[in-house]
């Protein structure tokens, strides 16, 4: 099954983002596929990594890792991103898109599943 | 939608989800619930600790062509609310109807 994920809560404030990542790796497990993960709202700080304690890191999905070892499209959305003061380059693993990109991940998708709603 | 207005952020995000869904030409509708039907309170006005009236809009929704609003019954008369305090035209549905509401969708997208 194809899978949309919107993840649109921060890895401070919620347990969300962590379940969503959690989801991801168990949907791969099973063989489905992730069209993408959408990061909205307070998710757009999933993204942020520089300065963080090596024990802080460890509280924070590594996302990139999604990227890296099973090619899946992190897209951070620009305009939340850029509301909330983040940089919009250089996030590692992550692509800067916008709402277009998800709803043609969500037209895509068998399933569209919202984290932190 | 079921967040009060205070969090304004997530509420002009949320509706441009909705409007770039109707770019998409998706038909959209939209459900208040709880503190949600707050969002459409007539009344609204700048506060000075630098919160902003949000109704205006959602006034603006139509011109996007997201023209379906419904507000749960439940929801309005639990805050004392009619739909006479509301902005725009909304259809007020009862709580037991919700789930065939949602049903009736290909997405569902909480905000």
């Amino acid at each position: 099954m194809k899978y949309a994920i919107q993840v649109n809560a921060g890895p401070c404030s919620a347990q969300s983002a962590r379940t969503a990542y959690q989801f991801i790796k168990a949907a791969l497990d099973k063989d489905h596929e992730i069209v993408c993960v959408f990061f909205y709202h307070d998710g757009v700080y999933n993204a942020l990594r520089s300065g963080l304690s090596a024990e802080d890191k460890d509280s924070v999905p590594p996302w990139p890792d999604l990227a890296d070892k099973h090619g899946i499209d992190l897209v951070l959305c620009v305009s939340a991103a850029q509301r909330r003061g983040m940089p919009t380059t250089g996030a590692d693993g992550f692509r800067i898109g916008g709402l277009g990109q998800w709803m043609d991940a969500c037209l895509k998708a068998d399933r569209v599943l919202v984290f932190g709603g | 939608m079921r967040s009060a207005p205070r969090n304004g952020a997530r509420v002009r995000e949320s509706l441009d989800m909705a409007m770039t869904a109707a770019a998409f030409d998706q038909a959209v509708r939209l459900l208040m619930l709880d503190d949600g039907v707050f969002l459409l309170k007539r009344g609204q006005r700048f506060e000075p600790n630098g919160l902003k009236p949000v109704a205006p809009l959602f006034e603006a929704l139509a011109l996007y062509d997201v023209e379906d609003v419904f507000v749960e019954r439940e929801s309005l008369r639990g805050r004392h609310l009619t739909t006479e305090d509301l902005v725009i035209p909304v259809r007020v549905v009862e709580r037991a109807d919700i789930a065939g509401l949602t049903a009736e969708h290909d997405l569902v997208i909480s905000c």
